[in-house]
């Protein structure tokens, strides 16, 4: 296996037409270990992923998958990377008008040429791997919350990537099946000797799992390390979300002009 | 006053601007449909099961319309008719009516209203549930996948259905006309048939159909491939493409009409 990381982005900027989302990031995903990237709804996590996968264009700076730019990758060389690569996104995204089982083969149908046989028993492999093999006559609908999420894991590693990325998956699960989501992509991971990239700000549980985890706020990345770094870290922002205290580096109020004067001297201000 | 007025001509010219740009944006969109469509008709199953939900299920309103649009024109042209004593043309006027005009339009706006809308609504809906963008990280092109069969299941529906509407239209018009007010049936089908050409009125209905069931479906898979991913954005998608459908049906008859029928 290669020493080199499967991700690296180097001082990468990304911004919707002139509203800047990520400023100079620079990470590494190393091979076969599961990383997380953590922050504040709406700092860009799930645009990092984006980039990664080559649905959005950096505004500078590169992000190389396998050693590819992602940037500079034709429409065909970019379908072909992403073969090898598989997400999961926040509540699933299952195709509402195919049955469990044919969501799974989706991947499989239309991007390899193997007998219906063959995708049959890969189908029943991986919903076996996430706990559903029993569940594939059933449709979307018919799923919780944490099924469909699940059968959407079993979809991602359909093909075996050799790098799977999370966008929320912990997001609306009751305990139970957030314990055993987590405890999937960890398995999963290791089983596939795949890579693999979770965005999330579920605390307790990525820590749980994570062999490294990077911080974002305000689009850029304000701190790094393992878990145990992390717990025991004192940057005032990092102890405000592993804690979930109310104020701090991330204020409790939008910004706003000063109370009292807009309370005594606003009188003419209407909602 | 000249700051309104800088203001009002700001506003027009940029509305102006971005309704020049979403006509661009639409142009290549319909290249992207083509371009993607070689996996559709490679793999027809994709069409026939789109053909079934913009066609088959729209064949209830289309007949039911289709036969009450036929009954009125009867009746209305009866009425008309009899006052000059040609109450025997009555099949003429309802077959010519609905083959070179009511057939082909009519037919348009309540496919439009009742397939494109739906084809919007689930696109838009594909794509504010991320269905799109997962296909996207699939490795499988959403444009030739998703859209392809549905624009081509509806420019194919569109000619038979707008048919099977004329055809059922004649029916009224002889139910009322022969059947409830008793006008001579041999002269009713045997003027209809001296007075309808095959190539003038069927395949310029035909022609007719054909122009609206592309616009109608390339406006609405366009409109819900780019609806916003919310609820309000869907709806609005949903409302542009009927309202666009039936703006874009009503013109393009005029012109079509204007190059069709001269009265050479």
């Amino acid at each position: 296996m290669s020493s080199t990381p499967l991700v690296k982005i180097s001082n990468l900027n990304f911004a919707y037409e002139s509203r800047p989302i990520l400023t100079g990031i620079n990470l590494e995903i190393p091979r076969g270990k599961l990383v997380a990237i953590m922050g504040t709804s709406g700092c860009g996590k799930t645009t990092l992923l984006r980039l990664i996968g080559g649905q959005l264009r950096a505004s500078a700076g590169e992000v190389l998958v396998d050693g590819q730019n992602v940037a500079a990758l034709d429409n065909a060389a970019l379908f072909k990377l992403r073969r090898r690569m598989g997400m999961l996104f926040q509540f699933g995204a299952l195709f509402t008008d195919l049955s469990v089982f044919d969501n799974v083969a989706f991947p499989l149908r239309e991007n390899t040429n193997l007998s219906e046989d063959l995708i049959r028993d890969l189908v029943l492999m991986k919903l076996h791997a996430v706990g559903l093999r029993g569940a594939h006559r059933l449709m979307p609908n018919e799923l919780s919350g944490g099924m469909a999420r699940r059968v959407a894991l079993a979809r991602g590693i359909a093909l075996d990537p050799m790098l799977m990325m999370y966008d929320e998956p912990f997001a609306g699960l009751d305990p139970i099946s957030l314990a055993i989501t987590g405890e999937l992509i960890r398995k999963l991971n290791d089983a596939l000797g795949a890579s693999s990239i979770m965005v999330t700000h579920d605390v307790p549980e990525s820590l749980k799992i994570v062999d490294y985890i990077y911080f974002m706020a305000g689009g850029k990345v304000v701190a790094e390390g393992t878990p145990d770094d992390i717990r025991n870290s004192t940057d005032p922002f990092v102890h405000q979300f592993i804690w979930g205290e109310p104020d701090g580096p991330v204020p409790f109020h939008y910004p706003a002009p000063a109370y009292a004067g807009e309370l005594i001297g606003g009188r003419g201000i209407h909602a | 006053m000249l700051d309104t007025l800088r203001g009002a001509l700001t506003r027009l010219g940029w509305r102006v601007t971005s309704r020049v740009q979403r006509l661009g944006q639409a142009s290549r969109f319909l290249v992207a449909i083509l371009l993607g469509s070689g996996t559709a008709w490679r793999r027809f199953s994709l069409i026939t099961r789109e053909l079934y939900y913009t066609g088959v299920l729209s064949l209830i309103i289309i007949l039911v319309s289709g036969l009450f649009v036929g009954m009125v024109l009867g009746l209305q042209g009866y009425d008309t008719l009899q006052r000059y004593g040609s109450s025997s043309a009555l099949g003429v006027l309802v077959a010519l009516s609905l083959v070179r005009e009511l057939g082909p339009v009519v037919s348009a706006l309540l496919f439009a209203s009742r397939a494109g809308s739906a084809i919007t609504a689930e696109v838009g809906l594909m794509r504010a549930t991320e269905q799109l963008s997962a296909m996207e990280m699939m490795a499988v092109d959403p444009v030739a996948r998703v859209v392809a069969p549905r624009f081509w299941a509806g420019v194919i529906s569109m000619p038979l259905l707008a048919a099977l509407f004329s055809a059922i239209g004649v029916f009224g018009g002889y139910l009322v006309g022969v059947v409830l007010i008793g006008v001579d049936e041999g002269s009713f089908w045997s003027q209809m048939q001296s007075a309808v050409d095959f190539r003038l009125d069927i395949v310029n209905g035909v022609i007719k159909s054909f122009v609206f069931g592309v616009l109608v479906s390339w406006i609405a898979v366009f409109e819900g491939f780019h609806a916003a991913p919310s609820a309000e954005g869907v709806s609005a998608a949903t409302t542009r493409t009927v309202v666009t459908s039936a703006l874009a049906i009503l013109a393009s008859d005029f012109v079509l009409t204007a190059f069709m029928f001269t009265g050479a």
